[in-house]
């Protein structure tokens, strides 16, 4: 931290008393094992449920169903029902989310109250709990005005919800990175504004939302409360067959299995979270990736 | 909307007076209005949830069965049960005891991986370490809650410390919320330290203080306000926490305050409760929504403060 013309202080001030010297490297153990606890936890964690899991792993096991015999049950279904969430979460945040962003970056008069409204709504609509977007999918989704039933539609909307604020706020800053001054360009030319945004700003915050777009959707693969909610079932013995088809998904097949008492179904949800997780991981590495090999230093 | 479409008018002459005033052209109209309806759907999910969770709360205190005295005062919670008491008083005590359970274990924590990410970690080092704290942060809470049940209560609790908990209990629940929201409280706090001016860490260096004394009497004061933001956001997420809870510690409201015993919180019971078939319209129905409605407040509190902190320490430095 010492800029490199100065002299170090220890030449300055000479060599600190002894007592001090411990206390500053005792100071950085304790720091060292603070910041450990943490990443010791995910490390017992992943080798953990390896150990429980990885026995049980099998082809089988990814293509049967539910099954009320351990040895026979599956997680096809399970599969299925999150790649159909999946998709439906992706046609409802990518529009809407980008739509939002675009309008708070570009357009909003920060001056104008409606605007900070949203603004600041949306960040507290970021931290409520995604158990209450399950009561308002539930209330509101599911029955109520959309009365869509228990169907993929309904879950994969409600979970849309959960994550919409967090593809606003990504997509913000993703078109925040942008320089001015490309737009403006556009602009001098005899632009028009949308046309501006369309062609320059948004092209080349693509890498930033894609980014954002894909962590959401794996934030919302993971969530399992609204889903119970929701109420997709965990037993579901056939792949959905549309957006009205009742549904299960991996989070859920996990939380019925853990729920069982038998010591059996408890390994099969380990086995299902490896599936899971590996799922996770690839949908990150592919963020990681787009955001290191696309992302433009202007 | 602003009138003159370079929004870069001021200083300088304006485009208007350069090239005459801009032809209005109606498709930028509807796109402006289109993305402006976009960013209004979130104010309008915020308005569904207050109006759905207000509109069932209302009703369950219409019930006979419920009177607002008693679920805010009384220490019953029975919603299923044939003589039903609705008493919330169990479900708060047990969300309070897991969240600050939670946020002994977060906060020391939290603020230690910030400071040493911030203050002594080498660029290297953190461009290791952020990313596993994000991957700590992406994985989904059912997978906590299998391991809070299956490896910490039995394996690190009962067999290591010896504490002879009971299979679902509060303390597991607590501790693994607790490292759940390590990376919420560690990732503000870490943003605040490193908004803190190079120059005030230089003085103190110009005056003989070492990296610790930088840390602990300049760095942490300096950046209280972005770290309180963090830690009022993480014990908003643990408020919020169901997976966990739900699976590791119970589903029995109780009064008591030790965390050996099960307990539930207001998120399980919500969880609990919308798994099951409670009929729509019955009373166990709506208290879903009373008790979801006072989450929804509790965690409201919350993020606000996490707002208003978080700005603070933005005007200071920025």
């Amino acid at each position: 931290m010492t800029t490199a013309q100065a002299k170090p202080v220890i030449e300055v001030l000479g060599v600190p008393p002894a007592g001090q010297r411990l206390r500053d490297s005792l100071f950085v153990l304790i720091l060292v094992a603070l910041t450990s606890v943490a990443l010791i936890v995910l490390a017992v964690l992943l080798i953990d449920t390896g150990i429980d899991g990885i026995p049980q792993l099998s082809w089988s096991f990814l293509t049967s169903f539910p099954s009320a015999f351990p040895e026979k049950a599956g997680i096809e279904s399970a599969i299925t029902g999150t790649l159909w969430l999946m998709a439906v979460v992706s046609f409802v945040i990518v529009p809407l989310g980008v739509a939002s962003a675009i309008y708070l970056e570009e357009y909003a008069d920060r001056n104008r109250w409606w605007n900070r409204l949203i603004e600041v709504n949306i960040q507290n609509l970021a931290a409520v709990p995604s158990i209450v977007y399950g009561i308002l999918g539930l209330a509101y989704i599911v029955r109520g005005p959309l009365s869509l039933g228990r169907t993929v539609l309904a879950g994969g909307l409600t979970l849309a919800l959960v994550v919409l604020p967090v593809v606003i706020i990504t997509g913000r800053e993703a078109l925040r990175a942008v320089p001015p001054s490309i737009k403006e360009g556009a602009l001098a030319l005899g632009a028009t504004r949308w046309q501006a945004i369309w062609r320059q700003t948004l092209p080349g915050s693509i890498p930033g939302i894609a980014t954002g777009v894909i962590l959401s959707i794996s934030r919302a693969i993971g969530e399992t409360a609204p889903l119970i909610l929701v109420g997709a079932a965990t037993f579901v013995a056939f792949n959905p067959t549309g957006l009205d088809s009742p549904f299960t998904a991996l989070p859920l097949q996990i939380f019925s299995w853990v729920s069982q008492p038998n010591d059996q179904f408890r390994m099969l949800a380990a086995a299902a979270i490896i599936v899971l997780l590996v799922i996770l991981i690839i949908l990150n590495a592919a963020a990681i990736r787009l955001r290191n090999r696309y992302q433009q230093r202007w | 909307m602003a009138t003159n479409p370079l929004g870069a008018g001021e200083g300088g002459p304006n485009a208007e007076s350069v090239f005459g005033p801009p032809r209005r052209r109606f498709g930028e109209r509807v796109i402006a209005v289109a993305l402006f309806c976009a960013a209004a759907t979130s104010v309008v999910i915020t308005v569904g949830i207050v109006v759905s969770l207000a509109g069932e709360t209302l009703t369950f205190f219409a019930d006979e069965a419920v009177t607002v005295g008693g679920f805010l005062t009384e220490g019953q919670w029975t919603p299923l049960f044939s003589d039903p008491q609705f008493g919330i008083r169990p479900l708060v005590q047990g969300t309070l005891i897991i969240s600050g359970i939670a946020l002994i274990v977060a906060i020391p924590l939290g603020i230690g991986t910030a400071a040493f990410l911030s203050e002594y970690a080498s660029p290297r080092l953190r461009n290791a370490l952020k990313p596993t704290l994000e991957l700590l942060a992406g994985v989904p809470t059912v997978v906590f809650g299998y391991f809070a049940l299956t490896y910490f209560t039995p394996t690190v609790l009962n067999g290591i410390l010896g504490l002879d908990v009971a299979v679902f209990n509060g303390l597991a629940g607590g501790i693994i919320v607790g490292v759940l929201i390590v990376p919420t409280i560690a990732s503000v706090a870490e943003d605040a330290m490193s908004a803190v001016p190079q120059s005030l860490r230089e003085g103190a260096y110009g005056l003989g203080a070492s990296r610790r004394q930088v840390t602990v009497r300049v760095v942490v004061p300096a950046a209280l306000s972005g770290i309180t933001a963090g830690i009022v956001l993480g014990a908003s997420r643990a408020v919020g926490e169901t997976m966990v809870v739900l699976i590791a510690a119970g589903q029995v409201p109780t009064t008591s305050f030790d965390p050996r015993n099960p307990m539930e919180t207001m998120t399980a019971f919500i969880g609990a409760t919308g798994k099951g078939d409670v009929p729509t319209g019955s009373t166990g129905y709506k208290a879903i929504f009373a008790v979801g409605f006072a989450l929804f407040l509790m965690t409201l509190i919350l993020n606000m403060i996490s707002i208003r902190f978080v700005r603070r320490y933005r005007q200071v430095y920025e």
